[in-house]
């Protein structure tokens, strides 16, 4: 369906990435947030308390971080699309939510603007260091989305595309900004509404009696009710059967967590999002996204002045994995150079897709700032030489 | 519905529990299932739309009763019934949106929910069953266990001071405050019935036997001997000052309605604001359905 036209804000804008975050999240339809104040995400929901009463909607300013990450999920419930904003400490006290949203399948959008860690770290400054608690942070199998803008620009695209993300597959997605990205100003255009793509929510056209609200046939993703609506439905965070009763048993277990990991990973393909350049006859191959990306794009570019064979790769989707991907390229590089604000995350990942068919380098960097370029053209040159 | 009521070989309140679900997982004694019953009962009283009505619950032994009435239910994460339910509540205005759970879930691992909610004035029922410990994980001291009270985590008896839930609530802003025992299932029926008629943040207290873990280990007998002591023990004070209603181990237990006292609750403060700022700019908070679903 089209986007509702009173969320979007048509027009050319010059506005950082939090702001754009905001714009493409009302656009996308949210018109529930809850939230709790944390450098570098807050700007995110000062801009959507003072836009959604003007939309219909609204917003609350929680206790806590707990009480943001479960306030948005009882907004979902109660028929809102619904999300959340936060950074490193605010992102490590949603984990269990995280948990009980892909438990749950209940469809919403937590946002991390990430910022130097552990513990309260650098509060104002950027990492890529929550990309693997993104993934994993919560307790149990499960699987998730996370998307890395690298632009304003795409702070509003992709947060649309996470939103529609979050309600094809009900899961929640994790949209991992970085502190500058969050607060670059560049310029971004927002479409008319008839040319911005919204997912519904999957919900059921079933009747009462016949609905169950587990139940799936066969494509993985169960219809959703609302509350009030009379189904008169059950929502448990326990291991529950299609009727949404929990259900103690290991085949019940099992049946429901490999659906939750299912969904997504027999998606993957059509969830896996990335920008290539010059892949084909490349020796060596730099993986990387968010704002790393924009920087590793100087030493790719220094790297080419000097006659190096060298490709791009941008993960826009980090979760699930693009491993098919990886293990493509893999087949016919000599080596990837992955540099993050990080010591060392997504790389892991590269290996292991690579399987050992090309060797993967890390660029680290503790995070606080980003990679000077030169770091990144080095570890091309060493890689070329491998 | 109206036939079952009627009905003398039906239990009255079978309609509204999800009896595919029975037999239900509380002990024999526990007063839980009492406590649903004046729920129940509580519905039928006050007419209220059950299409309307949504149930939240965190974890806990109380924190099953989500699973087990035939409304829409939410067994939600451990403490956080409270801030799940204010989602759920500002997204769809229109539901009458009720907590049940435990005292360990509400005013331990949900005790700063439970003030902010009551501070903002958040329309919902909150019915805390409050068994003096935690229950499910085998009877550890909870902030309500009374001094002196034996404990699996206090062996030698608690000495940490207790929680006074309706002073709590009542200081934090709470519109309707009452205590009642699972003895007095009548009048915790009524007390359910009269919140349905409250706008804005209602506290129910219900005290309530663990024969299994509380009771056994301070030798109060089982779930008919504490009947009795609830009976002997409890004085009715309606409108009793809440700093004086706290509990000891074998004390009084000062029951009734504490509090019913009116100010606005939170979205009225909310859209009267949003027109006092924005006039005709402010569209209201309903989410429109074809936004969401198409």
């Amino acid at each position: 369906m089209k986007a509702d036209p009173h969320g979007v804000l048509t027009g050319t804008h010059f506005i950082d990435g939090d702001h754009a975050c905001c714009e493409g999240a009302l656009a996308a339809g949210a018109r529930f947030a809850a939230g709790y104040p944390i450098t570098p995400s807050t700007e995110i929901v000062e801009r959507f308390a003072a836009r959604v009463p003007t939309v219909g909607g609204c917003f609350i300013q929680m206790e806590d971080e707990l009480a943001a990450s479960i306030a948005l999920q009882g907004g979902v419930w109660g028929g809102a699309k619904a999300f959340t904003v936060t950074s490193g400490p605010g992102f490590s006290l949603m984990m269990e939510h995280i948990g009980y949203a892909a438990m749950t399948e209940t469809p919403c959008v937590f946002v991390d603007v990430q910022r130097g860690g552990p513990s309260t770290g650098l509060p104002t400054l950027p990492a890529q260091a929550d990309m693997m608690q993104a993934r994993w942070g919560s307790h149990g199998d499960y699987e998730i989305i996370a998307l890395c803008p690298n632009s304003p620009q795409e702070c509003f695209d992709l947060t649309i595309k996470a939103f529609n993300l979050a309600e094809e597959f009900r899961v929640p997605v994790m949209f991992m900004m970085d502190e500058v990205v969050g607060h670059m100003t560049e310029k971004v255009v927002i479409p008319p509404a008839d040319e911005i793509e919204v997912v519904p929510r999957k919900h059921t056209h079933k009747s009462i009696e016949d609905y169950l609200p587990y139940g799936t046939n066969g494509d993985l993703v169960p219809e959703m009710a609302h509350a009030g609506e009379g189904y008169k439905f059950h929502v448990t965070g326990l291991t529950h059967d299609e009727r949404g009763y929990p259900n103690m048993t290991p085949q019940t277990q099992d049946k429901l967590v490999r659906r939750l990991q299912n969904k997504i990973r027999n998606a993957a393909d059509r969830i896996c999002l990335f920008e290539e350049e010059r892949l084909d006859d490349a020796d060596v191959v730099v993986v990387s996204y968010g704002i790393t990306s924009r920087v590793a794009q100087r030493g790719i570019d220094a790297a080419r002045d000097r006659g190096l064979k060298v490709g791009k790769l941008r993960l826009i989707t980090a979760w699930p994995f693009p491993e098919k991907k990886i293990a493509e390229v893999a087949a016919h590089v000599k080596a990837f150079v992955v540099p993050e604000l990080n010591l060392g995350q997504m790389v892991n990942e590269v290996k292991r897709a690579a399987d050992g068919k090309a060797r993967a380098y890390a660029v680290s960097h503790a995070g606080g700032g980003v990679h000077n370029p030169d770091e990144i053209l080095n570890a091309i040159v060493e890689a070329s030489r491998c | 519905m109206l036939n079952v009521l009627n009905d003398e070989t039906v239990n009255p309140v079978e309609p509204f529990l999800r009896s595919d679900r029975m037999p239900h997982i509380w002990c024999p004694g526990c007063g839980i299932g009492t406590t649903v019953n004046s729920f129940a009962r509580a519905l039928i009283d006050s007419k209220i739309d059950l299409e309307s009505l949504a149930l939240v619950s965190g974890i806990g032994c109380t924190g099953r009763v989500a699973g087990y009435v035939k409304l829409d239910s939410f067994h939600t994460t451990h403490g956080r019934a409270i801030p799940f339910a204010t989602g759920l509540k500002l997204a769809n205005p229109k539901l009458n949106v009720v907590v049940y759970s435990g005292d360990g879930d509400l005013s331990a691992i949900g005790g700063n929910h439970l003030i902010h909610a009551a501070r903002r004035n958040i329309d919902l029922k909150v019915i805390c069953v409050n068994n003096l410990i935690y229950a499910m994980t085998g009877g550890q001291t909870a902030p309500t266990t009374p001094g002196h009270a034996t404990t699996s985590t206090n062996p030698y008896g608690t000495f940490e001071p207790a929680f006074n839930l309706p002073h709590l609530v009542e200081a934090a802003g709470a519109v309707y405050v009452a205590r009642w025992t699972t003895f007095h299932v009548r009048q915790l029926a009524r007390s359910i019935s009269e919140v349905f008629q409250k706008k804005g943040f209602s506290f129910i207290e219900v005290i309530s036997p663990c024969p299994t873990l509380y009771q056994r280990r301070n030798k109060m007998g089982d779930g008919l001997d504490t009947m009795k002591y609830y009976k002997e023990k409890s004085k009715v004070k309606n409108g009793a000052p809440t700093s004086e209603v706290g509990l000891t181990l074998n004390g009084e237990i000062a029951v009734g309605k504490f509090v019913d006292r009116d100010r606005p609750d939170y979205q009225s403060m909310m859209r009267a604001q949003y027109v006092e700022s924005l006039g005709d700019r402010y569209l209201g908070d309903e989410v429109e359905t074809e936004c969401v679903c198409g």
